[in-house]
């Protein structure tokens, strides 16, 4: 091409905008479209279920509070990852997760497969106070989910708006949300949703593993 | 001889104070942030104060409230320099301001309080969204208006990496937050799991690609060879690089789902597209260092210049160690550890901060209707606060990441993990307070920078300035190709 042909997008500002505009719309139309396909079909599976109600609630909890931002849910396809956390993460464990939850640091460990690992106890007093339990840990104490109750009909308009996302809740699933979380705090809410962690929707081969300590099942490329 | 038009330099000297203030608060919130990962106990049990809801306030302080209003404030100053004309729609550049101003209070004002969305660097619920959305197709409005009505036929190409910057913004800023509301306070995005990662990531890095690259780069474009006083290196290769870089940039947002549960096709093209994008990187850096090339005794007296050339080097070293970031076995180790926040922060600290740094030094006292800044010493001082600043955080992120990463796939000979999680922790706790105290000096640095601006403001603060009048261009078929603003 002719620098005179640069030289006419340039004295001309509609021209140098939409070329601009289609330019950087390229990359991202090849790259998000075959991947909205691909996603779709993992939605399809047949043992992927959406959270309950009170898991719901725990993780909109771990959303809101921004635990993401030092914990990671996404085990990678690597030998001394799946050797500390267990199985690699799959597509269809997070397909519920509206906004994802990969994380991008680690300064706590990966959260992918963390349920089972301690007791419901543990968790408790873990997030009240970290460092009663591990005095190194920089992790910060969340003492306020304690007093906060998870209220059921939030819950249930949170299920509903969901529902029209596709994800598959029934009549009876919202229904039954207010009765799910009565009398919960947000941490019982945020502790059942920790416990259910890498456990509701394991991949299949690594469910013949002890609870919680999925078995190293690939090594990394 | 002048025509009767005035520069609009309110609506400019408005995003100065802003990007001045929110710059101090932005880094403060950092810096408290910085200190609550070395001392934990720091958030007093108190919801709002901690650490995980206050970092998104520190993202989007620096980023949005501190550069955007750099960003909008330059971008309006540059255009009607280049174009020799007015501001078109005056009052809807002046709704820019104070709209822009109340998308960064809701948004900082609501995210501590748990009303967010969580995608990083898109935290601000749908309803701030919409109202960012309106103040951003206004500022796109004001932009191209003035384009329009420009005086000199041929557009500069800081004008392009503006335009780009606003096209490109508005564009991932709508896809990225589509979402179904339940309440005021709470929606779910239309996308989830790995789809969301995607977009999430396509935006994420985008914003990276126009926010903090394109859009400084269009201030360095200007601002660079106005403080060089010479032409750009080579006008061709500006083009060239604009064009590359648009372009590639989009392609490259899956490297920061490497080993993930994305497609590894999506993967593989990110990681290509991340090596090809070093060149066009490379080449702006190169344009504006060279730009220097017989002005570099400059340095010696003049700190913006100082800040403008010290950017431009952490642009490519950044830009560099990106590319190296996104290969895989690289990526393997570096990925979740503090390695990312040191090219983070050798990014916005070095290349960003810096680069924003110096143009406003350039541009105050001209905007401010000075011959110069208040203080030259105070410069020189913010200079060097800053510098040590960066090359503390950054050195001692390098240092706490490359130790993480090892850490954690450091294994016996037997096979087993050497090391627990915690140990890990344990080993780059001290580099944590290195980092705080390198936030400190550059907080510090802003402080500095603030007096030195009130005092250069004096005559703008008394109302006693007078507007700068717009000169008559030469006539087109005489005006040069590229016009050139060290001679505007
Ligand atoms: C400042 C970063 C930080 C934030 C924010 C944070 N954590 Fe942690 N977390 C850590 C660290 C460091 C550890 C490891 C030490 C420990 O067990 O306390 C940890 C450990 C954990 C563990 C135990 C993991 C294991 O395998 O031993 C769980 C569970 C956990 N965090 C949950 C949460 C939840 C839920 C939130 C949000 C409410 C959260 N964390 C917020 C840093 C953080
Ligand atoms: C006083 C100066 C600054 C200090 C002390 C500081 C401190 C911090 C801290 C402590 C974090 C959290 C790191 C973590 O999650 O482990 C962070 C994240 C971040 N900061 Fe800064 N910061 C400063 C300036 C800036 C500036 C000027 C910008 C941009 C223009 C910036 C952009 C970011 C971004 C984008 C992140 C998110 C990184 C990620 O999650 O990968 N910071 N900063
Ligand atoms: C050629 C140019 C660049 C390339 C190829 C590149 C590449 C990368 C890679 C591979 C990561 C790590 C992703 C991960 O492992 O999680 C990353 C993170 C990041 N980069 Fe760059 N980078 C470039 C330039 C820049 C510049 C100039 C900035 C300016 C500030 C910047 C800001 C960021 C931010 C904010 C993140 C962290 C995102 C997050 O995890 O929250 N990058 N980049």
């Amino acid at each position: 091409m002719a620098y005179r042909h640069f030289e006419f997008i340039e004295k001309h500002a509609w021209t140098l905008g939409i070329l601009t505009a289609v330019m950087v719309s390229l990359g991202g139309l090849a790259e998000l479209l075959p991947t909205f396909v691909e996603a779709g079909s993992v939605r399809m599976s047949a043992n992927a279920r959406p959270y309950d109600p009170l898991r719901l609630a725990g993780r909109d909890v771990y959303v809101r509070e921004g635990c993401y931002l030092c914990h990671s849910q996404m085990i990678r396809a690597l030998r001394f990852e799946t050797q500390r956390y267990g199985h690699f993460s799959t597509a269809e464990e997070s397909a519920f997760d509206r906004p994802f939850q990969w994380g991008s640091k680690r300064t706590g460990p990966d959260l992918a497969r963390v349920g089972g690992k301690y007791s419901d106890d543990w968790q408790r007093v873990h997030l009240m106070d970290p460092r009663a339990l591990v005095p190194q840990s920089n992790m910060p104490a969340y003492p306020w989910l304690a007093t906060a109750k998870v209220d059921g009909a939030d819950v249930a308009a949170r299920m509903r708006t969901l529902r029209k996302l596709h994800d598959p809740y029934t009549d009876a699933d919202i229904a039954g949300a207010a009765k799910a979380v009565e009398g919960k705090t947000e941490l019982d809410a945020l502790v059942a949703y920790l416990q259910g962690l890498g456990i509701a929707n394991e991949p299949q081969p690594a469910k013949t593993g002890a609870a919680g300590v999925a078995p190293v099942a690939r090594s990394s490329p | 001889m002048t025509s009767a038009e005035y520069y609009n330099d309110r609506v400019v000297r408005l995003f100065l104070l802003a990007a001045t203030v929110w710059g101090i608060v932005g880094m403060l919130l950092g810096m408290y942030a910085a200190a609550e990962l070395a001392w934990p106990d720091l958030n007093f049990g108190i919801p709002w104060m901690t650490f995980s809801r206050i970092r998104p306030d520190h993202t989007f302080g620096v980023i949005f409230a501190f550069g955007g209003s750099a960003l909008m404030g330059t971008c309006y100053y540059v255009v009607q320099r280049t174009g020799h004309t007015r501001l078109a729609w005056g009052p809807l550049a002046e709704f820019t301001f104070w709209g822009w101003q109340l998308v960064c209070v809701l948004a900082m004002a609501t995210m501590p309080f748990g009303i967010t969305q969580s995608k990083e660097y898109a935290e601000p619920e749908w309803f701030v969204d919409i109202l960012t959305t309106i103040v951003w197709v206004s500022f796109g409005a004001v932009f191209f208006a003035t384009l329009a009505r420009r005086r000199i036929r041929h557009i500069y190409v800081a004008n392009w990496y503006y335009g780009a910057f606003i096209i490109a913004v508005g564009l991932l800023h709508v896809v990225n937050n589509l979402a179904l509301p339940v309440s005021l306070t709470k929606s779910y995005p239309i996308y989830s799991g790995v789809a969301d990662a995607m977009v999430q990531w396509w935006y994420g890095h985008n914003a990276v690609a126009f926010f903090l690259t394109a859009g400084f780069l269009a201030m360095m474009y200007y601002f660079v060879p106005r403080q060089a006083q010479q032409p750009l290196w080579s006008y061709r290769f500006s083009i060239v690089n604009f064009w590359a870089l648009i372009s590639i940039y989009m392609w490259a947002g899956s490297h920061h789902l490497m080993y993930t549960a994305l497609p590894d096709w999506v993967q593989s093209v990110g990681m290509a597209f991340s090596l090809v994008l070093l060149m066009p990187s490379w080449g702006s850096a190169a344009n504006g260092l060279l730009t220097f090339n017989g002005a570099w005794h400059r340095l010696k007296t003049d700190p913006a210049a100082k800040f403008m050339v010290l950017a431009l080097v952490f642009y490519a070293a950044s830009t560099s160690e990106g590319s190296l970031m996104a290969i895989k076995t690289v990526n393997s180790l570096s990925h979740y550890t503090d390695w990312t926040i040191a090219h983070v922060h050798s990014g916005s600290l070095g290349w960003v901060a810096m680069i924003t740094i110096g143009s406003l030094y350039a541009m105050a006292p001209r905007a401010l209707g000075r011959p110069a800044m208040h203080s030259n010493k105070a410069m020189e001082l913010h200079f060097w606060l800053h510098t040590a600043g960066t090359l503390l955080y950054v050195i001692a992120m390098w240092a706490s990441g490359v130790t993480a990463g090892m850490m954690w796939r450091a294994t016996e000979p037997d096979g087993s993990l050497t090391y627990a999680f915690i140990d890990s922790l344990l080993a780059i706790k001290p580099l944590y307070m290195v980092r705080w105290f390198g936030g400190v000096l550059i907080w510090l640095g802003m402080w500095v920078m603030a007096w030195n601006l009130w005092y250069t403001a004096a005559n703008a603060r008394k109302r006693i300035i007078l507007p700068i009048p717009v000169p008559v261009p030469e006539p087109e078929s005489q005006q040069t190709p590229a016009p050139l603003p060290a001679a505007g």
